[in-house]
């Protein structure tokens, strides 16, 4: 059950984004796909049947909201709309990876050690 | 939302999702339309763009919990389809897993109600046996019940302990009854104040016994058990305040115990109270079983301590009478030894039915290995389905589960129907009622039993389907599609998880034959065993008492067993006829004491070892056909004259004076108060305590005793032997009875049985073994070879090809025979020595259910070894024979 995608990403990474995505605006899951892919300039491929049960799972721990919308193309569409509670989630998990990262630069970086 | 909502919402949920999956598909496809791409193409990169969808849609829906509980229940129904598509192999596998669990049941149910369920009084566990043994006494250990009380012995520990709430003594009897119909000889059991207080269980009617009823010469009272209220009250309320005339003695009933109340674990008809006369009791008399129920919170080791203070106090309170040293019992060593009332009522059945629960599991084993190869040959032609369904995105663990939810439905169903097959067993066990097991009458399929097959059934299941479930739930799905629908000969692999079955069933077929096998050279060894008396099937044995209380002078009671020897002797059929005290493996308690020979001499402080006496009338050796070693039989004459003549056994003459012929003539007494008694006969030892027990010596006396100056002492309740081609039948039973009735109309007869049935009795704990082992024996080798032919044949079969192959290159049919016969015996011979080395691991465990035979007896374990030998090579031969003669090209062209 857990074997939820072919993750490259580290687990909760995923999530991060949609996260951060559906900060920026409400959106439905096409749309989340299509802009992460773009702003992160065709860098990371998401297989995306992996969003769903990450979308899943964001709603299950009421990050996110659902409801019935219509997309920019005219199409009727479940919209995704961030909670308060996503946005706090958000920050704290944005400020642990800022940290993670900045830690994993300096071990990586060379003549450092 | 809580969690009971959602469940209800979840289809909604679920439908939302797909749609949304859709349509995020049919976006995609727009825009690579739009893109300029076709229709088509476009459908399908948006496809392997987005992966599996029926994968994805799964997981999404696993983020809710429910789909778990889903997918379970959609294995369930999937299981039950595919078991209802097959039924030939459901119906072997149900079948193999009924008989399995069934037994298993059944056997448990027996272990549980027997062993496991406490005693049917409250507050059981406090309730024991006061057990005591006498290292010091020598000849002692010869008798089963160790060193019983005596009547001074109760009276100092039911006074003088601290750690019991109640104690009492009793002893088993029987009681004739007259004045109600025909007399009648009923089951009593005589206690003292005591025992009912410990046992705890109130009167249905009336009240129990007090202290008042106890007094020796005072008021006589009477207590009735349920079924004998019932059967000659007819359950009368008024009963209570009513006289009987027991032993001749007018009684009054002062309660009646309720339905189902049990003394220990015997039946009985009334329960008279015990009255010692306190004036006259000495040291001795060890004829009293003691029962006690401890104070909360006692231990068994406390209450030793207890009883081992108290004996000295004992030997200075009594006395055995003038010029006696009281401490001489110092010698005996005297050493409580209390057991749970339990132990004591299950006596060694435990050890037994141990074994018996364990070869019954054995079983089990076999049945779980011949169901999962069934499974597994049937797993390999599902190898398809199995692909396809990974192919269509299903994980190895759902396939593996899918798999285990079949299997133990399989094992569900079988147990259930097991239980059906465990009542039945049961019941049969309790209707044919072996003799020697207590608490039949409580052995019954309760929750605990139906828990244990459902743990069972649970548990062999994943058992037998863990094994296929592993091995072909495997990623091996392409080659799987491929070369489905033509097999190609089978892979070594393949071949190994079977032979593996093959080896492990073999080698338990093994270990249950040989302890079959064992049990049934036992029997023999006992049915060679000289028991000291001929013709038990002839031999017609009752049991006739003459209270004091009917017949008051020994002389009277002697002339009055004298004539009813005589009236037997004369019924047409009768050989001969005579009486003892008991028949050998009769089981009464013995009378026994030391014995002193005027050619010896002995010490002060020695006590010499003590002999059983038995007390006999002339022409009881002739009747019961005891061979005379040297001198001859006792004469009426002697009877009545009451000569000082004594007849002993052969081993008590050898150990004595070296030989049998030396000892007659010789001379010998009980106590230095009495004449010198002459041996004028010695008898062959006779196993009375059971063919499996070593004859004790024994040293026989006239049925009356005493000198011309008194009137002695004659021994009241005897059982008559009388020798006919018609024992056992009713008429001559009737004719019995009305020869006895002619002689005195008030004496009742007993244990009106044949000697064989006696003796039936005696050997019934071995029988038992025997039945029950013999069934899982027959079972294992039934299943056992079911087994090993079906996976044999089933692999020879799978090679028809590789044969047809071989016989077309220009092998001879000889040649591949006699290679699928060499593998055959080559697994065959591995499986039977890993069974031959367990068996003798296990044999320990069962040597003291054996006799005569050793548990490493080379016959056993040989003739098992071939036996099964010869199963696996005619199960390989078979097969492989029809296998050879197909046609080659046949066989080639074959699927």
């Amino acid at each position: 059950m857990k074997k939820t995608a072919k993750r490259d990403l580290f687990p909760g990474a995923l999530e991060m984004m949609i996260l951060q995505t559906l900060r920026r605006e409400p959106s439905h899951g096409y749309a989340l796909v299509q802009h992460i892919r773009r702003t992160s300039h065709d860098l990371l491929q998401i297989e995306e049947g992996s969003l769903y049960p990450a979308l899943q799972r964001l709603l299950k721990e009421g990050l996110v909201k659902a409801e019935r919308g219509v997309s920019s193309t005219n199409r009727s569409v479940r919209i995704y709309r961030l909670t308060t509670a996503g946005a706090k989630h958000l920050e704290r998990e944005v400020s642990s990876f800022a940290r993670m990262l900045e830690g994993i630069t300096h071990v990586l970086a060379p003549g450092e050690s | 939302m809580n969690w009971l909502s959602q469940l209800f919402l979840r289809r909604r949920m679920y439908r939302e999702l797909s749609e949304e999956i859709r349509e995020h598909l049919e976006e995609m496809t727009d825009e690579l339309v739009a893109g300029g791409m076709s229709k088509e193409e476009a459908t399908h990169t948006a496809r392997r763009a987005f992966g599996n969808v029926g994968l994805a849609e799964e997981n999404a829906r696993g983020v809710w919990r429910w789909v778990s509980i889903e997918n379970f229940f959609a294995d369930v129904r999937y299981g039950l389809r595919m078991l209802r598509r097959n039924p030939a192999f459901t119906a072997l596998g149900l079948l193999t897993i009924a008989i399995g669990i069934g037994a298993n049941a059944g056997v448990f149910s027996v272990v549980n109600s027997v062993l496991l369920k406490p005693l049917n009084y409250p507050n059981p566990q406090e309730l024991v046996a006061l057990h005591q043994i006498a290292p010091g006494a020598a000849g002692l250990a010869d008798f089963r019940n160790g060193l019983l009380l005596s009547p001074s012995m109760y009276f100092t520990y039911a006074e003088q302990n601290r750690t019991f709430q109640s104690l009492g003594v009793w002893i088993p009897g029987t009681a004739n009854v007259t004045g109600l119909a025909e007399p009648e000889q009923v089951r009593a059991v005589d206690v003292s104040d005591g025992v009912l207080q410990a046992l705890g269980v109130p009167p249905a009617l009336g009240r129990w016994f007090s202290q008042s009823d106890q007094i020796p010469n005072g008021a006589e009272r009477v207590m009735l058990s349920y079924g004998y209220w019932q059967r000659r009250f007819g359950g009368d309320p008024a009963v209570v305040g009513r006289n009987v005339l027991v032993d001749s003695r007018s009684r009054e009933i002062v309660g009646v115990m309720p339905q189902g109340f049990r003394f220990l674990d015997a039946d009985f008809d009334l329960i008279v109270p015990l009255a010692f006369d306190r004036g006259k009791l000495i040291l001795a008399g060890f004829g009293y079983h003691g029962i006690a129920r401890f104070k909360p919170g006692v231990s068994i080791v406390e209450a030793n301590a207890d009883m081992t203070r108290m004996l000295p106090i004992w030997m200075d309170s009594w006395s055995n009478g003038p010029g006696t040293n009281p401490h001489i019992y110092e010698t005996w060593k005297i050493t409580p030894a209390i057991r749970p009332l339990k132990q004591e009522v299950l006596g060694n059945v435990s050890e037994v039915l141990w074994v018996v629960m364990a070869t019954i599991g054995l079983v089990m084993m076999i049945a779980c290995a011949n169901v999962t190869n069934l499974l597994l040959v049937r797993v390999e032609s599902r190898q398809q389905e199995l692909a396809v369904r990974a192919a269509l995105g299903a994980g190895r663990a759902r396939i593996v589960r899918g798999l285990l939810v079949e299997s133990v439905l399989l094992g569900l169903i079988g147990g259930a129907l097991g239980v059906g097959v465990a009542y039945v067993g049961v019941r049969l066990l309790v209707a044919s009622g072996p003799a020697n097991l207590p608490r039949l009458s409580e052995i019954s399929i309760d929750a605990r039993t139906l828990g244990f097959a459902l743990s069972l059934a649970v548990l062999s299941g994943l058992l037998f389907g863990l094994i296929p479930a592993l091995k072909y739930a495997g990623p091996r799905t392409t080659l799987a599609l491929q070369s489905a629908g033509r097999s190609i000969s089978v892979s070594r692999e393949r071949h190994r998880a079977r032979n593996l079955l093959v080896i492990s069933q073999m080698a338990i077929a093994v270990v249950l034959m040989v302890s079959a096998g064992l049990m049934i050279r036992t029997f023999q060894a006992l049915r060679t065993v000289d028991p000291g008396f001929t013709g038990a099937p002839r031999l017609q044995l009752m049991r006739i008492s003459i209270p004091d209380s009917l017949v008051a002078e020994p002389e009277r009671v002697t002339r009055i067993q004298n004539a009813i020897v005589d009236k037997l002797q004369a019924i047409p059929g009768v050989k001969s006829a005579g009486f003892a005290s008991e028949m050998p493996m009769e089981g009464f308690d013995s009378d026994w004491d030391a014995i002193y020979a005027q050619d010896k001499t002995y010490s002060d402080a020695e006590i010499p070892p003590l002999r059983l006496f038995k007390h006999i009338s002339p022409g009881f050796f002739e009747t019961a056909g005891t061979r005379i070693i040297a001198g001859r039989e006792l004469t009426w004459t002697e009877v009545y004259g009451r000569r000082p003549v004594v007849m002993v056994s052969e081993n008590l003459a050898r150990e004595m004076w070296a030989t049998p012929s030396a000892a007659i003539g010789k001379r010998l007494r009980e106590f230095p108060s009495t004449p010198w008694y002459e041996v004028i006969g010695v008898v062959q030892d006779v196993r009375e305590n059971g063919v499996q027990e070593k004859a004790p010596e024994i040293v026989y006396w006239s049925s009356w005793l005493g000198n011309s100056h008194d009137p002695g002492y004659a021994w009241r309740t005897v059982t008559f032997a009388i020798r006919s081609d018609r024992a056992g039948t009713q008429a001559f039973l009737d004719e019995l009875r009305q020869a006895v009735w002619s002689v005195n109309s008030n004496v009742p007869l007993a244990s009106v049985l044949t000697m064989q049935e006696v003796y039936d009795k005696s050997v019934a704990r071995t029988s038992f073994t025997l039945v029950m082992l013999a069934i899982a024996g027959a079972m294992a080798m039934a299943l056992g070879t079911i087994g090993i032919y079906g996976v044999i044949s089933y692999t020879v079969s799978q090679r028809r090809r590789e044969f047809g192959i071989r016989l077309a290159l220009g092998a001879q049919r000889g040649d591949v025979l006699q290679m699928v016969l060499k593998q055959g015996a080559r697994t065959a011979l591995v499986g039977v020595a890993m069974g031959i080395a367990t068996a003798l691991g296990l044999s320990e465990l069962m040597q003291s259910l054996l006799f005569g035979v050793s548990a490493q007896d080379p016959m056993t374990f040989a003739a098992v070894a071939a036996l099964l030998i010869a199963v696996a090579l005619l199960a390989s031969y078979i097969p492989a024979r029809r296998a050879v003669l197909v046609d080659p090209v046949v066989a080639l062209r074959y699927e």
